[in-house]
């Protein structure tokens, strides 16, 4: 009985092993199954992107929003006449925001044959893949992954600020515009993100003349009542909150802050974009709000419009930073490959190491920014641009 | 043939088992010499093992001593992070392989006291405490991980439980457990070759345990504690031994766990209650007390949602059912009836 149990299991593991070997045979012709409904549908020799982002899980939401937002410029730069001539192939699979799973799902696109590598979304895998792509020699540009160490390597750029560029970008804001000088913060200890810009923020608070009266900490079990930090910020005579937390939090933040009669200014950065769009939220409540954000739904330049337009209808949603990030991203490697001038014909390894030199030359007009240029490190140059919440829209600061 | 009609059952078994393993590594490595693999299963190949070990070790806790253990997951990240931080401590001062070495023993030894120390207060009750105290045991590991930063400058180790700041570091100071975002350059030391012997190593253990005088007494326990402590075995002696072996091997997973990536963050997906409650569903498919059972469902479970990755959006959707359609082919009694009928073995006897 056991017995029988294990050769039919035994057997059950040599067929998925066999499957798992088969598969790379069975994906080697240029359309195939793997890829999506749109990768199919290119004909001819096609420069393969592939993406990878968590798609389903708690993370899901940023995740999506990069598919899409990638799938967007994909679509446009498809029906434009492609790069260089040549069509995208685009193909994004799910990582559920988990550093093991990211590499599994970054091994599953190279064997599609994947060229050019955009991702991951968050930075715990991202900082896992990269030491992947680094060994692959891949080109790798992550839209979001926000720690230092997700561009670690030459082959590995970003499209977003690093976390310590946010912190150390908002003390200085706070600090040169003589906005606040004491400020507290409230900040979601247990997640990448919100530590990883505390951190920077408070090594720079100082040298700005901004000093930190309250650093309170909450984690992801315990985060639906605030008022115990906010009342510590209030103790401590804070003029300034500082929110390097998302927005889902925020914006019971500062409804909790107005049923207790604290009324500070707020600051935040980009997790706090998307805060008008909560459901239930008084957004008379975010009258004031400051953050540094540098990509504003809502902003009426054309490109912009273009592109909330376009998602809106493919999605039925207005984009969120992320989706603009992905976007850019595409273009980004479109300037690159353009600059470059490389080929489909070209193996990854060698559309890298054109790509590494491009990089450094293009200038690129994006959704999240004007005339983005990089460094041989990997960070982009762009101006952060802070808004502030008046009448419930942005208004550039 | 003769010499091996001769090897008692048991050991029959061992050899077979272990015989799966080593065939298997050695297919693998001749299909990644022939380039005849696919980067996913290159990548995969750590990580079976890893699961493989795991689910091993807890079924020797669930199956053989006969208590729940929620927590296998903790003690994985336990092994995972002391191994990880021996690792980046010398990193630069130590060759590889005693380094990799010294982390497994580290990383093994370390978990086992925790299991060892958790055992002495709960393994003394009768019933379920086991279970509840692991599965708080889990949670907290995790959550102190989560706010520990530790740092490293000319003067020595800084501690801290509040932020990066308070560790008050000189300027050369390097962080080496950064809270949240926990350890990053971890070097990457595990391969297959290595996460096989170590799951080789790990059904040594276990399997001769089980066929040895403590095995015995071990088993004699959880099939009828009042009549095994009449006959003088002494139960708490007995359950911690079974015990703090299983949490030493569920560090040994962590161990080759943290060396795989470069990142090593205690987050709920990873070493969170559901990845314990994942460890017992490759148990318990396998089969409770089955150590076989356990390496080969370990295998398929992990493979599955990754060769599913073709289905898009339903991919976990379909990983569930085909989870409970194999739990139920495996062990609802009807199926198990209809599996007898129509058994291998009984066909291939009907036509002798």
């Amino acid at each position: 009985m056991k017995k029988f149990i294990s050769v039919l299991l035994a057997a059950a593991m040599t067929a998925t092993m066999l499957v798992g070997c088969s598969a790379k045979e069975a994906e080697a012709p240029a359309t195939d199954s793997a890829a999506s409904t749109e990768a199919a549908e290119v004909e001819g020799a096609a420069f393969k992107i592939g993406g990878c982002g968590p798609t389903t899980g708690g993370a899901a939401v940023y995740g999506l929003a990069v598919q899409r937002g990638a799938q967007i410029a994909v679509d446009e730069i498809n029906a434009a006449g492609g790069i260089n001539g040549y069509q995208i192939a685009y193909n994004f699979a799910d990582d559920e925001h988990d550093a093991e799973k990211a590499v599994n799902a970054y091994n599953t696109l190279k064997d599609w044959g994947m060229q050019l590598f955009m991702g991951t979304v968050t930075s715990g895998p991202c900082v896992a893949v990269v030491e992947n792509t680094n060994a692959d020699n891949m080109y790798q540009i992550t839209p979001s992954g926000s720690a230092v160490d997700c561009i670690k390597y030459p082959n590995a750029f970003r499209v977003c600020f690093s976390d310590p560029g946010q912190g150390g970008k908002s003390a200085q804001y706070i600090g040169e515009n003589g906005i606040a000088s004491k400020v507290a913060v409230i900040y979601d200890s247990s997640d990448v993100y919100s530590t990883g810009i505390y951190q920077s923020f408070a090594a720079d608070a100082a040298n700005f003349g901004v000093e930190i009266v309250a650093a309170e900490a909450f984690t992801a079990d315990n985060k639906t009542d605030f008022t115990i930090q906010l009342q510590k910020a209030k103790d401590a005579g804070a003029e300034l909150v500082f929110l390097p937390i998302y927005y889902s939090e925020a914006a019971l933040i500062l409804s909790q802050a107005n049923s207790m009669g604290f009324a500070p200014m707020f600051f935040g950065c980009d997790g706090l974009d998307g805060i008008l769009s909560v459901e239930d939220f008084d957004t008379t409540l975010a009258e004031g709000v400051m953050l540094l954000t540098p990509f504003a739904a809502d902003a009426d330049d054309e490109a912009t419009k273009n592109f909330v337009a376009a998602y809106d209808a493919a999605y039925g949603e207005t984009p969120i930073q992320f989706a603009a990030d992905a976007y850019d991203a595409i273009y980004i490697i479109k300037a690159a490959l353009e600059k470059a001038g490389a080929t489909p014909e070209m193996s990854a390894s060698e559309i890298n190491d054109v790509m590494k030199a491009a990089m450094l030359e293009i200038t690129v007009d994006g959704l999240t920014g004007a005339g983005m240029t990089w460094t041989e490190d990997g960070e982009v140059n762009k101006e952060p641009k802070a808004v502030k919440i008046v009448d419930g829209a942005y208004t550039a600061m | 043939m003769k010499k091996k009609m001769n090897l008692n059952k048991s050991t029959k078994s061992t050899l077979i088992t272990i015989g799966m393993v080593v065939v298997t590594y050695i297919v693998m490595m001749i299909l990644t010499q022939a380039g005849a693999l696919s980067s996913l299963m290159k990548g995969l190949l750590v990580p079976l093992c890893i699961y493989a070990i795991i689910a091993v070790a807890l079924n020797l806790t669930v199956g053989i001593l006969g208590e729940l253990s929620l927590g296998h997951a903790g003690f994985m990240c336990v092994g995972a992070f002391s191994s990880a931080f021996f690792s980046i401590c010398f990193k630069e001062t130590m060759a590889a392989g005693p380094r990799f070495f010294l982390a497994i023993v580290i990383g093994a030894l370390i978990s086992a006291l925790f299991g060892l120390l958790i055992g002495i207060p709960v393994l003394r009750l009768q019933g379920d405490y086991l279970a509840i105290v692991t599965l708080a045991f889990g949670e907290i590991i995790k959550n102190i991980i989560n706010v520990l930063y530790v740092g490293r400058d000319a003067n020595g180790f800084h501690f801290s439980t509040k932020d990066f700041m308070s560790l008050n570091m000189e300027a050369d100071g390097k962080i080496l457990i950064n809270g949240a975002q926990g350890i990053t350059g971890t070097p990457h030391d595990s391969n297959f070759t290595v996460g096989a012997i170590l799951l080789v190593v790990t059904l040594l253990i276990v399997l001769n345990l089980i066929n040895s005088r403590s095995g015995r007494a071990i088993m004699a326990i959880r099939d009828n504690r009042i009549a095994a402590e009449s006959v003088g075995i002494n139960i708490t002696k007995y359950k911690l031994l079974a015990f703090s072996i299983s949490a030493g091997l569920a560090g040994l997973a962590g161990v080759l766990y943290a060396h795989n990536l470069s990142i090593l963050q205690a987050q709920p997906k990873n070493f969170g209650y559901n990845m314990s409650i994942m460890i017992l569903v490759y148990v318990v498919l396998g089969g409770i007390g089955n150590i076989r059972g356990s390496v080969i469902a370990s295998v398929i479970l992990v493979l599955l949602p990754e060769l599913m990755r073709e289905l898009n959006d339903y991919r976990m959707l379909i990983y569930s059912i085909v989870l409970i359609g194999i739990m139920l082919f495996n062990w609802a009694p009807k199926a198990k009836l209809f599996r007898e009928k129509y058994s291998l073995k009984r066909l291939l006897k009907k036509d002798n």
